[in-house]
């Protein structure tokens, strides 16, 4: 339910290798430096023109965010120039506004609190399931893992109100308790609900990377007396690296730019950005000054992540469909 | 662990962040400890493992809080388990040793997905409390009353709308900038919206569609245009059934950059040779682009299709910031969460069932898609 997802689905292995081609053509080109132009003069316009009507949107809120709020509201973002004004009040306006329990300053700090450990939990845990896929043989291993790939499609709507229940009542059968809920409050709902959903996409991507280290590798180092333990921790976490921190921005985007999840597990002073930022938007809907500058203090860390870590980006994105 | 839970979130927020990533490193870094020595052989490996496998599921169910007879009950299981395992055929030490890998993965699935899932089918059936079978009455909520069927064609709307559209910018786009200067750079244009939250977007776009009464200047840039092109400002989202269909632009906004980035590489997989040995031929641009590079990248076509569909098929976050589903915008996924939110989880749980069955038949085609390659080449 997010904007950022991985190809999710798999792709047959002529594609796969299609797209692994065009990918390294794509680094090539990167390291080489570029030649020639435009395919032709029609196709220039018509890119710019594309350009133009996708990133002006963005424009438009950035310059609103820093103008004075009655400018704001008496003429549009494309007159900046000739109505010109500055300021940083919409900022320290909004990060003070919110509801009652919590203020947009404080659901930033949430929704990193939220984020990194809903980052990190389902990618252990999910190296360690890959990996047992992988390098561990047992009886009914391929129908587990069509099992755990098949939950890929359930939409997560499907999960949501169970899940709930189960944590503010716990599990019983008939009169006996199997588990207390768990009222523990603050974000442990969020971070166990984030990790859960992103299971199957973690194990799948991460698998198909932990399969392909070369089996001689993991038997040289079970000669020279390493345990499952050791191979996973010395030889696979290192090697599955790069995949695992392309899996890493992309659960990373999809935690932080979530509003699902959050509205169903993150009540009161705990919620995220998203959350309270969807609800400022339905309270004051015509403060413009408070929702540009609210909404680009919410864009402002995915898109600092996404220029830093822009080459991993596009590859994690072409992983759920190539493995390489 | 909820009285560690409870404790934590009484912290400030930042310092709960490395206190809780120190007690699961803590957690994991024993586990992984255990399964490294438990292959091995002699007495205190073999106490080693008796040891965990009985007081490892005693401290979990305590530590969620469960009664003691399940605890205890675990304790014994886990004593039978360490049995078997050393009776194991593999040698002793090997089920502990795959149990300790998947059993985390495996348990929080089947507790937190596969158990709910189940339990929203039959939710499905049950009345808004729960406690009463009623059929199919809750189905028959969805597809009979008429803000209900708006929402499953509104849905209809989002998901052949969408991925059609996407695609063909996104392969349009791609197609364009190939192999030109400041490729890198146009693609980041249109790539960045992928980066954006959908609330953040839709902030965005309706700060574009807001409209002001005709006597003042405008504020939002499409009703501006529509001034400068002589026309009266539209509240764009109040106008049925149009709405729909700007609320349909911020998604293709945001998915285009996908189709663009997926599909450019799979341009450029398409091998020279083709291209080349087309260009002799005499063909034009857009014959070579028909004829060549289409069916050349006809499989990442339907990946970027099917991907698109299900991620419009669940569309939630742009209808619930923009417009929360009044005048007649609501699609399934923000139909679902409103009648959860009014305590009706019999009607909320059809409404999630209908969004999986509507999942189901993309996926396969695109499973039976895949085969059918496969048989071919």
């Amino acid at each position: 339910m997010s904007t950022t997802i991985p190809a999710q689905l798999p792709v047959d292995k002529t594609t796969e290798r299609q797209l692994a081609r065009g990918e390294r053509a794509i680094e090539r080109s990167l390291t080489k430096g570029t030649k020639n132009r435009l395919t032709s003069r029609g196709a220039t316009i018509a890119a710019l023109v594309i350009a133009i009507l996708w990133t002006t949107p963005t424009l438009g809120l950035f310059v609103t965010s820093f103008r004075l709020p009655e400018e704001i509201s008496r003429n549009g973002w494309w007159t900046i120039f000739a109505n010109p004004g500055f300021t940083f009040s919409n900022y320290t306006e909004v990060l003070a506004s919110g509801n009652s329990q919590l203020t947009l300053g404080g659901a930033f700090l949430n929704s990193i609190a939220i984020t990194l450990p809903a980052t990190l939990f389902p990618l252990v845990i999910a190296s360690l399931a890959a990996y047992a896929f992988a390098w561990i043989d047992f009886k009914g291993r391929n129908w587990l893992f069509i099992g755990v790939f098949a939950l890929q499609i359930v939409p997560l709507q499907m999960a949501l109100v169970p899940l709930l229940s189960l944590f503010s009542r716990g599990l019983k059968i008939g009169s006996l308790t199997l588990f207390d809920g768990m009222d523990a409050g603050g974000y442990s709902q969020v971070w166990i609900a984030h990790t859960i959903f992103a299971l199957p996409l973690a194990i799948f991507l991460l698998h198909n990377f932990v399969s392909e280290i070369p089996g001689e590798l993991i038997e040289a180092a079970r000669v020279d007396g390493a345990g499952h333990g050791q191979i996973f921790f010395r030889i696979v976490l290192p090697l599955t690296m790069p995949a695992i921190a392309s899996f890493a921005i992309f659960q990373f985007l999809w935690v932080w730019n979530d509003l699902l999840v959050a509205l169903v597990f993150a009540d009161g002073d705990v919620a995220p950005m998203t959350k309270l930022l969807a609800e400022i938007s339905g309270s004051r809907g015509q403060d413009w000054n408070l929702l540009t500058a609210g909404a680009f203090i919410s864009i402002l860390v995915p898109l600092i992540v996404f220029f830093s870590l822009q080459r991993f980006f596009v590859r994690g994105l072409l992983a759920g469909s190539t493995k390489g | 662990m909820s009285q560690f839970l409870t404790w934590i979130a009484t912290l400030p927020p930042l310092a709960q962040i490395p206190l809780v990533l120190a007690a699961f490193g803590v957690v994991v870094a024993l586990l992984i400890f255990f399964l490294e020595i438990a292959p091995r052989s002699g007495r205190k490996f073999t106490i080693a493992r008796l040891a965990v496998c009985i007081v490892a599921p005693g401290l979990i169910f305590l530590a969620l809080g469960s009664i003691w007879p399940a605890a205890i009950a675990a304790v014994i299981l886990g004593g039978l388990f360490f049995i078997l395992d050393y009776r194991s055929r593999q040698g002793a030490g090997y089920l502990f040793q795959l149990f300790g890998f998947l059993a985390p993965a495996i348990v929080l699935l089947a507790i937190g997905l596969v158990y709910p899932t189940i339990q929203t089918m039959v939710q499905a059936f049950m009345n808004s409390r729960g406690n009463r079978f009623v059929g199919l009455d809750n189905f028959a909520w969805v597809f009979t009353q008429e803000t209900g069927i708006r929402t499953v064609l509104n849905t209809i709307v989002w998901v052949l709308i969408v991925p059609t559209l996407s695609t063909i910018f996104g392969l349009a786009y791609a197609v364009f900038i190939d192999k030109s200067r400041g490729e890198k750079f146009f693609k980041i244009l249109v790539f960045m919206p992928m980066a954006i939250s959908f609330v953040g977007a839709s902030i965005i776009w309706r700060f574009v569609y807001t409209a002001r009464p005709a006597d003042q200047d405008q504020i939002g840039l499409l009703n501006q245009i529509v001034v400068w092109l002589g026309g009266q400002p539209v509240d764009f989202l109040a106008v049925s059934p149009w709405n729909t269909l700007f609320l349909i632009v911020v998604l293709i906004w945001v998915q285009t950059g996908f189709a663009m980035v997926v599909l450019s590489a799979a341009i450029k997989g398409v091998p020279a040779e083709q291209m080349e040995a087309a260009q002799l031929d005499g063909t034009n641009a857009w014959q070579r682009f028909i004829n060549v590079t289409v069916p050349g990248i006809r499989s990442s076509l339907v990946v970027v299709l099917t991907t698109i569909s299900i991620a419009s098929l669940k569309v939630f976050d742009i209808v619930r910031t923009m417009t929360a589903g009044a005048n007649d915008t609501s699609v399934i996924a923000n139909e679902m969460y409103t009648q959860f939110k009014g305590f009706e989880f019999g009607r909320s749980s059809a409404l999630a069932v209908v969004l999986f069955l509507l999942v189901l038949p993309i996926v396969i085609y695109n499973a039976r898609q895949i085969s059918k390659q496969r048989t071919i080449r």
